[in-house]
């Protein structure tokens, strides 16, 4: 990506590098030198929303346009859980294993999803369709044990219902 | 404004700002500290206020308070000796020991670490916690520095040394909670980052988590081996500094017994990397000369230390052009003593072996680069600190403190005192100064003390009169201050003839291979006197009327700056912009 960039980026990466930059220069515009530092994890979010994961091309890329250190990127990227450095699967399944959750048998789900998957807790399936993690509470705990697909949320999920969450995940 | 407050019931006053700390160190109450590091001289001070290995009890305040990040206020009433405080640190190093390795004995920082010191000190004989140790894979994939992060504290110190002073930015805080610990970007080894080797972050370091990777076994086996001629070359910095390591006073000037020491050690000749620094300033005068007469590509940078010249070539490969070409002293030693010297003994450059003793992590590093090889053969063979070759001394068995003086070897052992300078922020630039005003004024000139250019200051300017020419030089120390100050010239802010450039705060003498200072100030300053009372006690004070650097080029190398001079004693830089 941008100089830095080992392979050639397809014409998608280039529209979405494009993006992310005016992004970022539309944050920096009249911002003072020691001030860029306080955009990173904004920019880091519209990054990994662009690209599905943040790489190491695009870490150098936001080091050398905000000027921090790539160390201090990756120091950012590896304490919030939110954000991955590994590609992600299309369709990322997060188990809830807040309290309420787990009391109601959110353990089973997990057990049920790697089974199903043959992947562990924050890998991806080798065909690159589905990542699964585990969160910490989502607020419906009314609803537990909870499910997320991406954007849509899972209610009172059992270990029997697994197969048919994933089977709604179609291309 | 001051202050009052009361520690121990004991009155004291301070400027408003200082903290407890500060405040205590007046009245000569120690507080135990960990994480905290501050270096008077260069104005750094980390105080992150993690290890609470400080804590003190406030009057009226709930909680007990880290004294190093403590503010103090009016009126305060503080103790540091209190039942509550002295559980509370006993209960934080119990904790830290918790996970940490107990391997002590066969540790590097063996004697030489702070939590080691800490737990004698409180007379921690039992450790009341068990619970999970962090595991992580030694780095020992560069040629300069290890990391046993097993070790690591999280104090990150390195941090502040890599980041703040540094600016080389290859540390970061990795991960969270019990699974955070130091580390670079995407966990790589430090030898695929944009690391230098400067070794700052070792001297910060109060445990054994940070360390030089070790040569001695190496050097022990060469000395061992009949079928090589083993000579040692002793770079400035380390003969102030060595005789610390065997409990004499900081600023010792130890050159004779180290010699001694060298001797019975078993290296065939005992020579000194202050001969190539005089080779050095004969060629990089020249060239100083040479582009100052044409005004072009100025400012000449200087190119003697690798930290530097990496730093350079990772951060600012646009300005490729403006250090001198001459190569440092350790790499001139290097090439003179595989050709020259070779030759005259009759041995194939592969049966010498030439080893260095540098105040320098880096170095171990510099001797390393492809471009100093000839045919495989490295210029340079093994590179051991200061701090490895006292490690052998004491292992030798032998009584450094009561050995009689020694003296160099000829020919490579004869210097000047503007060779030995070039341990200090400032020497390499008064060494060239020497020569380049005699050069031009065509005199023996007496006036040769450039004092304006000492000191451990991070950014020194002079204009200096040599025979008639305005120089403007400025002399930067500390990788922080050699950025401000390219970032000004390219931004066309500041014009220089020449200056001086040095990785480590202060130059040589705090090199990331000395004896660990831990924060002492007051150390490094006696090393510097000690370079110059070692310059100004020399019989010949000027890097161009060494006899044996004359001789040299009589015999071998031509005029300086001459076409095989070139060839031996000059290099080139690499752009490293994406590595």
């Amino acid at each position: 990506m941008g100089c830095n960039c080992q392979k050639t980026p397809t014409e998608q990466d280039v529209k979405k590098i494009a993006e992310l930059d005016q992004y970022i220069d539309s944050l920096l515009a009249g911002t003072s030198d020691e001030r860029r530092s306080g955009f990173l994890i904004q920019i880091l979010h519209r990054a990994q929303s662009l690209f599905g994961f943040l790489s190491e091309e695009t870490q150098k890329h936001v080091s050398e346009k905000l000027r921090i250190p790539v160390a201090e990127i990756y120091g950012v990227i590896s304490f919030y859980s939110y954000f991955t450095d590994k590609p992600v699967g299309r369709y990322k399944i997060n188990v809830c294993t807040g309290t309420a959750c787990f009391v109601k048998g959110a353990a089973k789900v997990l057990e049920e999803f790697k089974r199903n998957l043959g992947i562990q807790e924050g890998e991806t399936t080798g065909d690159g369709r589905f990542f699964l993690g585990g969160l910490r509470c989502v607020g419906a705990c009314s609803l537990a044990p909870v499910v997320m697909v991406n954007d849509r949320v899972y209610g009172n999920v059992t270990a029997e219902k697994v197969a048919e969450i994933l089977a709604e995940c179609k291309e | 404004m001051m202050v009052n407050l009361k520690i121990n019931d004991l009155p004291v006053s301070v400027e408003a700002g200082s903290t407890i700390l500060e405040a205590a160190s007046k009245l000569d109450i120690r507080i135990p500290t960990l994480c905290h590091f501050k270096m008077d001289c260069f104005q750094v001070e980390h105080r992150s206020g993690s290890c609470r290995v400080c804590v003190v009890e406030v009057k009226g305040r709930p909680n007990l308070a880290p004294a190093c990040s403590t503010p103090v206020t009016e009126g305060m009433e503080v103790q540091t000796n209190s039942l509550r405080a002295i559980n509370a640190r006993r209960t934080i190093l119990d904790l830290l020991l918790s996970d940490h390795p107990k391997d002590c004995l066969i540790c590097p920082k063996n004697l030489n670490c702070s939590l080691q010191a800490l737990a004698q000190e409180m007379g921690l004989h039992q450790l009341l916690y068990k619970g999970e140790q962090s595991t992580y894979n030694k780095d020992l994939s560069s040629k300069a520095i290890a990391r046993d992060l097993d070790k690591c504290i999280m104090c990150r110190r390195c941090e502040t040394a890599c980041n703040v002073v540094q600016t080389v930015g290859v540390l970061s805080g990795i991960g969270r909670g019990f699974n955070a610990v130091v580390g670079t970007a995407g966990l790589k080894p430090l030898a695929e980052t944009n690391c230098v080797f400067c070794g700052q972050c070792v001297q910060a370091c109060p445990v054994g988590a940070l360390s030089e990777i070790d040569y001695k076994y190496d050097v022990w086996r060469a000395l061992n081996d009949s079928s090589k001629t083993v000579v040692v070359q002793t770079a400035p910095a380390v003969r102030v500094a060595i005789g610390e390591c065997f409990d004499m006073q900081p600023g010792s000037i130890s050159t004779g017994k180290m010699i001694t020491a060298l001797r019975m050690l078993g290296f065939d000749k005992v020579f000194d990397t202050d001969f190539a620094a005089d080779l050095t300033i004969m060629e990089e005068t020249t060239e100083l000369i040479e582009r100052v007469r044409k005004n072009e590509n100025l400012p000449i940078l200087t190119s003697c230390c690798p930290g530097w010249v990496k730093f350079l070539e990772h951060q600012f490969p646009d300005l490729l052009y403006m250090p001198s070409s001459a190569k440092s002293p350790q790499q001139m030693f290097g090439a003179i003593a595989k050709s020259y010297y070779a030759q005259k003994i009759g041995v194939k450059p592969e049966d010498l072996i030439v080893v260095s003793v540098m105040p320098c992590l880096s170095k171990k590093y510099e001797a390393s680069r492809e471009e100093f090889s000839n045919n495989g053969v490295p210029d340079v063979d093994i590179v051991i600190s200061t701090r490895e070759l006292a490690d052998m001394i004491r292992e030798a068995g032998i009584q450094f403190e009561d050995l009689e003086d020694g003296v160099y070897d000829s020919p490579l052992g004869e210097s000047t005192g503007a060779a030995v300078i070039f341990g200090a922020s400032g020497g390499v630039l008064e060494a060239a100064l020497r020569t380049a005003a005699d050069w031009i004024s065509g005199e023996d000139l007496q006036e040769i003390d450039f004092t304006a250019v000492r000191g451990l200051q991070g950014i020194k300017e002079a204009t200096v009169k040599v025979g008639g020419i305005e120089l403007k030089a400025a002399i930067c120390s500390g990788l922080g201050n050699v950025r401000k100050l390219l970032e000004k010239i390219q931004r066309g802010e500041a014009n220089y003839h020449a200056i001086e450039v040095m990785a480590c705060p202060g130059g040589c003498l705090n090199g990331g291979g000395q004896p660990y200072h831990h924060g002492d100030s007051s150390i490094l300053k006696k090393r510097l006197d000690a370079l110059y009372r070692d310059d100004a006690g020399m019989p010949i004070r000027k890097s161009h009327k060494n006899p044996s650097i004359i001789k040299l080029y009589d015999e071998f190398l031509g005029e300086p700056g001459s076409h095989f001079a070139h060839k031996l004693l000059h290099t080139s830089y690499v752009n490293r912009r994406d590595q």
